[in-house]
């Protein structure tokens, strides 16, 4: 099983996208002329970013500091985690539905042990890594073995998940824990008076290790492989079955760590906790430049995915005259036209 | 002996069994469960309670029975509910004026004006939905997934982020007055629940429905209007969601933009599930939805009053959901009849 099989099996998927845009000279490929037709929504996710922080620093004094940008990532730091996950997952051509709950599961038995049991960080935090891992191999377990639809496989975790918040408790637990405070309070400084949280560098790491696994490894090129076409995935005789149930499992690991950061972040476990967070992480991935069929999309445009969801909010907060749920609507809107945008590439892949 | 395996085999046997076990299940924690009285004109009990309650659900499962019979899902009800019960809120606010002694309700549009409006609305989201995964092709969960986002933004937006409350008498009729001593929402949900399965076994619609769910290119090729019917059973999944939210803001007086039909698209789905339709399209059963529905709400009731903490419920229903799909799936039960019949015990092909 070389990497140049894995490789393989991507390329008629692109090639098949060149023919069909040098068929149509006013296709993608005239109007973005020098770029290579598969970054076309990476370049506009990109290029989006900028133009709202572009529209930001122009409109809203104060706008325009290193330190608003790095907010962006520090209070983004967990849905960030979560998304790269979920990359995965529709990459391969599924979706986790049960993200948000795993992270409000994973804040409230943190806070539950930490706070009424006494345990310490050390044992708490590998211990919650793990009970994600395990949950989301189960869930992959199902999806894989009996031929489950992942939608409601996950529906159904995610119902489990949040029920299992309640049973340890209906209140909010707030996390006094020295340790906890202290990650939570800790600021690296980076130039001028900019600084950046734990958790913004923990999403920062799990990006990168995202963009190895997906582009450098052979599990990563399974997943597309996966996504493109699972029968033909099979057919070359790609692990698939295990593939599946590690995509799931690395989601449900991502969803633990998002967890454990959103603890940091919140210092309190709450079976309310990421409500709908499944929902953001989804029109992360997608505003990303994933392809909800699977097997196209990086895990990079995910990390600008994110960073728009949070300049979303950003603008909005600085704006002042606009109520919150302008942000719900505004990233409504956007799922739409990038829902739209996908299918007009899918179509001139087809 | 055939005759019992023909009961067995009918599509509703399992259904009505659970519901069936669960209702004896009250009887025995509860033995004043079955007892309907008849108290200031209408009935009155846990029977009657339990109808009353599910009739939201009632009607949005329908709607979503149609949806997935066609392959798809719609994971924007419970934000739809909760626009439309914003609409009709907003538009009938209403307040209470005293002319010496007369007092009077006053809604500050009419009332027909203000339903006719939610419901509107609610079949203006059905359309968008239908539009997108009909029209514009996209995945029916993520074309709806966009409404689900952007409707409680929407719900939110009617009602200002404000919990819109109702003084307006004639309204409450809906959730909670009374015909015959029956409630209304019962009325308004086996009207609905008559009508379309009247609509889909005396019309060629049913079939051509299943044939979609089955093949949607093949249904195409054969004539039926694959497009225009999947719009439309969009649509009215949205307008069954739109009753739904006009059903529950006129019981609990009030429009919360938040809160209204939150997580109502899980129930729905589990109802339909646990009713035998099968999420890949193609088998349907509305009566199944009606028992499915039935099943949620009993079990919701059985969990409050068995004094069980409310929390459970969500366990229990994520446990109900699996269990379910392993049963659906024909992967696990060729799995188990492996483990059940090649055990050493039994003789191949023997029954257990």
């Amino acid at each position: 099983m070389s990497a140049g099989l894995g490789a393989s099996t991507t390329e008629p998927a692109a090639s098949g996208r060149t023919a069909a845009a040098a068929q149509a000279p006013s296709g993608v490929k005239a109007r973005w002329r020098g770029i290579d037709p598969k970054y076309v929504p990476v370049t506009v996710t990109v290029s989006l970013f900028a133009l709202m922080g572009g529209f930001g620093s122009a409109f809203y004094t104060g706008f325009f500091s290193a330190q608003v940008f790095f907010n962006l990532l520090i209070d983004n730091a967990f849905l960030c985690i979560v998304a790269v996950g979920m990359t995965f997952v529709i990459l391969s051509g599924g979706i986790d539905l049960s993200v948000g709950s795993v992270v409000a599961l994973t804040t409230m038995v943190s806070a539950s042990l930490v706070e009424h049991h006494q345990w310490g960080a050390a044992t708490v935090i590998p211990l919650v890594l793990a009970m994600g891992a395990a949950f989301g191999a189960a869930m992959g377990f199902l999806i894989e073995r009996f031929r489950l639809q992942p939608f409601i496989v996950t529906l159904a975790g995610m119902f489990m998940a949040r029920g299992l918040c309640y049973l340890i408790s209906i209140d909010s637990i707030s996390i006094t824990s020295p340790f906890y405070t202290a990650v939570s309070q800790a600021r690296f400084a980076l130039w001028g008076q900019a600084s950046i949280t734990v958790g913004a560098i923990l999403a920062l790491a799990v990006v990168a290790v995202g963009v190895y696994l997906a582009h450098w490894t052979q599990f990563g090129r399974t997943v597309y492989a996966i996504g493109g076409n699972e029968y033909s995935a099979v057919l070359m005789g790609l692990p698939v079955a295990r593939t599946t149930v590690l995509v799931y499992m690395l989601s449900g690991f991502c969803s633990a760590l998002g967890g454990v950061v959103f603890t940091f972040y919140m210092l309190s476990g709450y079976g309310l906790h990421a409500i709908g967070m499944e929902l953001d992480a989804i029109a992360a991935v997608v505003i990303g430049g994933t392809l909800l069929s699977g097997g196209v999309g990086y895990v990079f445009g995910t990390l600008f995915g994110v960073l728009i969801l949070g300049i979303i909010q950003t603008l909005i907060m600085f704006d002042g005259s606009l109520s919150s749920w302008w942000t719900r609507i505004v990233i409504g809107g956007l799922l739409f036209v990038f829902c739209l945008l996908q299918r007009v590439f899918e179509g001139r892949r087809g | 002996m055939a005759k019992l395996q023909q009961l067995v085999a009918h599509r509703l046997f399992w259904p009505l069994l659970a519901l069936a076990l669960l209702l004896a299940g009250n009887a025995l924690f509860n033995p004043g469960f079955w007892n309907v009285e008849w108290r200031e004109g209408h009935l009155y009990g846990n029977v009657i309670d339990i109808l009353n309650r599910a009739s939201p659900l009632i009607l949005i499962a329908l709607g979503m029975t149609l949806v997935i019979a066609t392959r798809g899902i719609d994971v924007s009800v419970g934000a739809v509910v909760a626009i439309s019960a914003a609409t009709a809120a907003l538009m009938i606010g209403g307040k209470l004026e005293i002319h010496g002694d007369v007092t009077t309700y006053v809604s500050r549009f009419p009332m027909w004006l203000a339903i006719a409006c939610a419901l509107g609305v609610a079949l203006l989201c059905g359309l968008w939905n239908g539009l997108l995964v009909a029209r514009v092709g996209m995945q029916p969960i993520i074309a709806t997934l966009i409404l689900m986002v952007a409707g409680r933004g929407v719900a939110q937006l009617i009602t200002n982020g404000q919990i819109i409350t109702v003084y307006y008498a004639p309204f409450f009729v809906i959730g909670n007055g009374f015909l015959f001593g029956l409630p209304v929402a019962v009325y308004i949900a086996a009207i609905v629940f008559i009508a379309l399965q009247l609509v889909v076994t005396r019309t060629a619609l049913g079939m051509f429905i299943r044939a979609i769910g089955i093949n949607p290119p093949a249904a195409r090729l054969a004539g039926v209007r694959q497009r225009w019917i999947t719009l439309w059973v969009y649509a009215f999944c949205g307008l069954t969601a739109g009753v739904a939210g006009l059903i529950i803001s006129s019981n609990v007086k009030s429009a919360d933009g938040n809160n209204a039909g939150l997580l109502m698209e899980l129930d729905a789905i589990l109802a339909v599930t646990l009713g035998g339709t099968l999420l890949t399209g193609g088998r349907f059963s509305l009566a199944g939805s009606l028992v499915g529905a039935l099943i949620i709400q009993t079990l919701t009731s059985t969990i409050y009053s068995i004094g069980v903490p409310p929390e459970i419920n969500l366990v229990v229903k994520a446990a109900v959901v699996f269990a379910v799909m392993l049963l659906q799936s024909s992967e696990f039960r060729r799995a188990v009849r492996g483990i059940l019949w090649r055990g050493p015990a039994a003789p191949a092909g023997g029954h257990p």
